[in-house]
């Protein structure tokens, strides 16, 4: 016992058997958006407004284009989990299922969405 | 059976009973702001998918981002998602253990509030 991690204690406890998973999840994505998000704030606020030619000559940089696919993809996969919780507290039966898959596929269709147009608008 | 009773017993208290703290405020602020940030979140994926077809697109979405109705959206989201940040970070901090004692635990709601204003404020200033 005095040898075992406290990850390994909790690991596979709760009946969804996955909380810790979950968990981990939530803290690696809100960590990392903890960083992406207000670089994203600052580069995409920047050129929200301007003309179409400098928003594709912006976006045709590493910096700004990295950034903001990073921000979407992972805000994305945040939010997927997030959102699971939400619906998890307060939606029963066969509506949660559905609601939650619902969300998955948005969210993963919002980020390959995002992603392709980041990547498009860049090369 | 277990299930006979079931829909008629007495629930454990729950949100309506209590009254309303800086601490539980703040934490189902921290749900509603993320997951509303999803609004803003889909104009913007639509907002790049739309420069990555051409010109034309681009103005339409453009032109919904930077109405009245785009702005407010964004003005808001710009708080929430600073909002949600901060309160994110607080988790974090949680996470490791700390800030739990009554005293802090208000403090650092003081400072999610404020903190998530000042932040709002500046970059409204700053872009």
């Amino acid at each position: 016992m005095a040898y075992m991690t406290d990850r390994k204690r909790a690991e596979g406890m709760g009946s969804a058997k996955s909380g810790t998973e979950h968990h981990w999840h939530m803290m690696v994505s809100s960590v990392a958006l903890a960083i992406l998000v207000p670089l994203f704030i600052f580069t995409f606020g920047r050129i929200l407004g301007a003309p179409y030619e400098e928003v594709v000559a912006y976006f045709g940089r590493p910096f700004p284009a990295i950034v903001a696919a990073l921000t979407v993809v992972v805000s994305f996969l945040h939010f997927k989990n997030g959102v699971q919780v939400l619906i998890e507290d307060y939606v029963h039966g066969t509506m949660r299922k559905v609601l939650i898959i619902a969300m998955i596929c948005l969210s993963y269709a919002a980020a390959g969405t995002g992603l392709f147009a980041i990547a498009r608008l860049a090369f | 059976m277990a299930d006979v009773n079931r829909g008629n017993r007495p629930l454990s208290p729950h949100l309506s009973i209590y009254r309303p703290q800086w601490t539980s405020v703040t934490s189902i602020l921290t749900r509603i702001t993320g997951n509303a940030l999803l609004l803003a979140s889909i104009l913007i994926v639509w907002w790049f998918l739309a420069a990555s077809y051409g010109p034309e697109y681009f103005e339409t979405a453009n032109a919904v981002l930077t109405s009245w109705f785009g702005d407010l959206v964004l003005f808001g989201s710009l708080w929430a998602v600073w909002y949600h940040l901060l309160a994110g970070l607080r988790h974090l901090y949680w996470d490791s253990g700390h800030g739990f004692e009554l005293d802090v635990a208000e403090k650092l709601a003081y400072g999610v509030v404020g903190g998530s204003l000042v932040l709002t404020i500046l970059t409204a200033l700053v872009l």
